[in-house]
């Protein structure tokens, strides 16, 4: 291998990841630049808006964008194309969850079988050892348990451990979050400072091969380009106690917690409680109705800890934006599941959302909301 | 870190010779070679100076060469001219399943506007074979086109074959000879072929100019309207500075092409015996016995080409999957593919393309970083 092992830097185009590569070279270690191809914007030509720019993944200006920093700081630079896998792996599952009517999360099995399995592999490939990203978490070796740790990020705001969840002790240990004690005004304030070029580039926001965030177009689109005619699921939606208020077209546009685009007048504002992909239902009910105290988190996976065979306190997260709540973490049997039971009960439990349990900055692991 | 050149085929350092003879016209020769007066004539004397020398280079009559701006445009304007010229509006064409994209798309597009188009296979050694070709003709047949030489492969058409079977059934024979143009003798009338493109950058004269062989008598409609430059085949002012260039490189081409050819077989063939004895799971893709002398491509069994590229990339060495216009592709290499490859042998193959500048330590160096990456690159996929 080439003397020292590089360093393989996963380059979006953003300003996160720009500042890791250029704030590494700084550091003076030996860089490869990457950026991973996972989606072709131009093959749902539909759902590309015409000033179609910054801030989704994969267009040819973030490409560019990344490319341009790479020469800047003088790294080598490639573009590795992993479209295929993301559309199995990440793709393929979200739309198939969203049309079971449960409420996915994609970034978190790209992390879990792109970022950083494929791209690990590719900088395996490569001669690197260690992979950087400009996610907002921290890594750290313990040696009391023998475990790599993952800690929150010090920028609250920017915390992306939600998504992390399913690192294994394998990949952590190869992984370097070299922004996790930093907050996002020092990163710009940095980027500036080393006269990146995308230092004023906004922050890229939502799911980044949903356009606009709006899924059921992307279902609809997708699902048109594989040739497939979208089952139908239009059906009632439905009260708790069973009465009939209307009809919806389709329970992927739905997801538990929703208030707007529900069609129905009412005194009282009315929020989907759950949808039912058996009988395609969708039930609304009151906020209070969406209140729940316990649920089982399914294919945990432990990070911080090897796993509970006692009741543990942690504080739970069950969707990106919730602020993490009081819990008891119960074992539930076998191995990959526990019981959640809150303190309080806390609104919206949705199904295929992830539940990330911390103990104060320690993620501990996390698992499926089933 | 040094690195070393193993990507002539996806295009080539201007040769020195070539350079300062473009730089001095660039500088000195800028009239307009339609314009009357004394700077025309200059540029219109360098110009068909460049005409003879291409022309040359092909056995051609210089009348019978048409400047353009590159291999594509040449595709393009043959087949497009072609079908255009025969006034069939339900018009077939016949071309090889492993052509360039330049005539692929181009035939795509004709089947879009109403053509029929005939794909070729091609035989494990990447041969079209002309009893193929015979077969595939219908009365509404206007084109036959199949490249000299692969891009990927080096592989040399049966051209001759092809071009008589088609003027038996007076149909027009394009062949794309841009990997061919430079690295093996070129007779177009040996070959037979009405129309023949070529590409300055794949030998050795800058990006920007090429030029279509158009055999007098043949019919072709033009694909871009201006004036009157290129006996109506071309509009547009001509690229002097570039055409004189390809003039240089084409003569340069001509008196060391017998001498060089050896050569670089030589080179190849020292490469291809080490890389199959000192490295398991490889072979040569594509037959061995009639090929351009300077393109080698080796599958490496287990081992992912996209890898390899930036691993050999890193040590210094460049090399490429397949077509340059294809790297970051997703699916596997049509050629290898055509050839019966799997997706995955074609995914684990290299193209490997010798020129000027590539000496036998270069070579064996590039066999040594090949061992060592392909002995990791298997390694860490086992632990995968």
């Amino acid at each position: 291998m080439p003397d020292a092992a590089p360093i393989a830097v996963a380059m979006s185009g953003g300003v996160d990841s720009s500042t890791v590569a250029a704030l590494l070279v700084r550091q003076g270690h030996k860089i490869v630049g990457m950026t991973m191809q996972l989606w072709n914007q131009r093959r749902l030509p539909e759902l590309v808006p015409e000033n179609a720019g910054h801030g989704r993944c994969c267009s040819l200006d973030d490409v560019y964008d990344a490319r341009r920093v790479a020469e800047q700081v003088g790294i080598p630079y490639y573009v590795v194309n992993f479209e295929q896998q993301f559309e199995e792996q990440v793709v393929k599952p979200f739309v198939a969850e969203y049309l079971a009517g449960r409420t996915p999360v994609p970034c978190t099995l790209c992390n879990n079988y792109i970022k950083f399995d494929r791209f690990l592999e590719m900088a395996d490939a490569v001669g690197a050892h260690f992979i950087a990203t400009g996610h907002y978490a921290r890594v750290r070796y313990d040696e009391a348990s023998g475990r790599y740790q993952l800690l929150r990020a010090r920028d609250n705001s920017k915390d992306q451990t939600y998504f992390l969840f399913g690192l294994t002790q394998k990949q952590l240990a190869r992984t370097l979050f070299p922004l996790g004690e930093m907050v996002k005004p020092e990163v710009r304030e940095l980027a500036r400072e080393m006269d990146l070029a995308v230092a004023e580039k906004d922050d890229s926001q939502e799911i980044c091969f949903v356009p606009n965030g709006d899924y059921a177009a992307f279902l609809n689109a997708y699902l048109k380009d594989k040739g497939v005619e979208p089952q139908s699921t239009r059906g009632e939606i439905v009260t708790i106690d069973g009465r009939t208020l209307g009809e919806h077209q389709g329970i992927h546009h739905f997801t538990v917690g929703q208030r707007k685009g529900l069609g129905i007048a009412a005194r009282e504002p009315l929020y989907v409680i759950s949808t039912d992909p058996r009988t395609q239902r969708v039930v609304v009910g009151g906020n209070d109705d969406l209140l729940c105290s316990r649920f089982f988190a399914r294919q945990v996976n432990w990070i911080s800890i090897a796993g509970v065979d006692a009741p543990v306190r942690a504080q739970v997260k069950i969707r990106n934006k919730h602020a993490a709540a009081p819990a008891t973490l119960h074992p539930a049997g076998d191995p990959g599941s526990v019981e959640v039971v809150f303190d309080e009960p806390q609104r919206a439990v949705t199904p295929g959302q992830g539940a990330v349990f911390c103990d104060g900055d320690l993620v501990l692991g996390g698992g499926w909301i089933g | 870190m040094q690195h070393f050149y193993f990507d002539h085929n996806a295009t080539t350092p201007v040769a020195p010779e070539v350079l300062e003879t473009m730089v001095s016209c660039l500088g000195q020769v800028y009239g307009n070679a339609s314009s009357i007066h004394h700077f025309g004539q200059a540029a219109k004397q360098k110009l068909e100076a460049a005409r003879r020398q291409v022309a040359a280079l092909i056995h051609a009559s210089p009348t019978e060469v048409v400047f353009t701006s590159g291999g594509t445009e040449a595709d393009n304007l043959a087949v497009f001219g072609v079908v255009r010229a025969s006034g069939r509006s339900q018009a077939h064409v016949i071309v090889s399943a492993i052509e360039h994209p330049a005539v692929l798309a181009s035939a795509a597009q004709l089947e879009r506007e109403g053509a029929a188009v005939t794909h070729l296979p091609v035989g494990p050694n990447g041969t079209v074979d002309p009893e193929q070709v015979r077969r595939a003709l219908r009365p509404e047949t206007v084109l036959i086109s199949v490249m000299h030489a692969n891009n990927e492969l080096g592989v040399v058409e049966p051209i001759a074959e092809i071009a008589r079977i088609a003027h038996e059934a007076g149909v027009t024979m394009h062949s794309d000879g841009v990997q061919a143009a430079g690295k093996i003798a070129i007779d177009v009338d040996s070959l037979g072929v009405d129309l023949y493109s070529m590409s300055g950058h794949k030998l050795y004269a800058p990006k920007g100019v090429g030029a279509l062989y158009v055999r007098k008598g043949t019919k072709l409609a033009p694909t871009a309207f201006g004036g009157h430059h290129e006996r109506d085949r071309r509009p547009g002012t001509e690229n002097v500075p570039g055409i004189v260039a390809l003039g240089a490189a084409c003569e340069l081409a001509g008196s060391t092409l017998a001498a060089e050819s050896e050569r670089l077989a030589g080179l190849r063939d020292r490469f291809e015996s080490s890389v199959l004895g000192r490295i398991s799971g490889t072979g040569v893709n594509g037959g061995r016995a009639n090929r351009t002398p300077n393109t080698s491509n080796v599958y490496f069994d287990g081992v992912d080409g996209e890898a390899m590229v930036i691993a050999l990339d890193l040590r210094g060495f460049a090399v490429s999957t397949g077509s340059a216009c294809s790297s970051g592709a997703i699916t596997p290499s049509h050629v290898l593919t055509a050839l019966g490859l799997s997706a995955d042998r074609a995914r684990s193959s290299l193209r490997f393309s010798l020129g000027r500048s590539t000496t036998a330590e270069q070579v064996d160096a590039l066999v040594d970083a090949l061992e060592a990456s392909v002995a990791h690159l298997r390694r860490i996929s086992v632990h995968a």
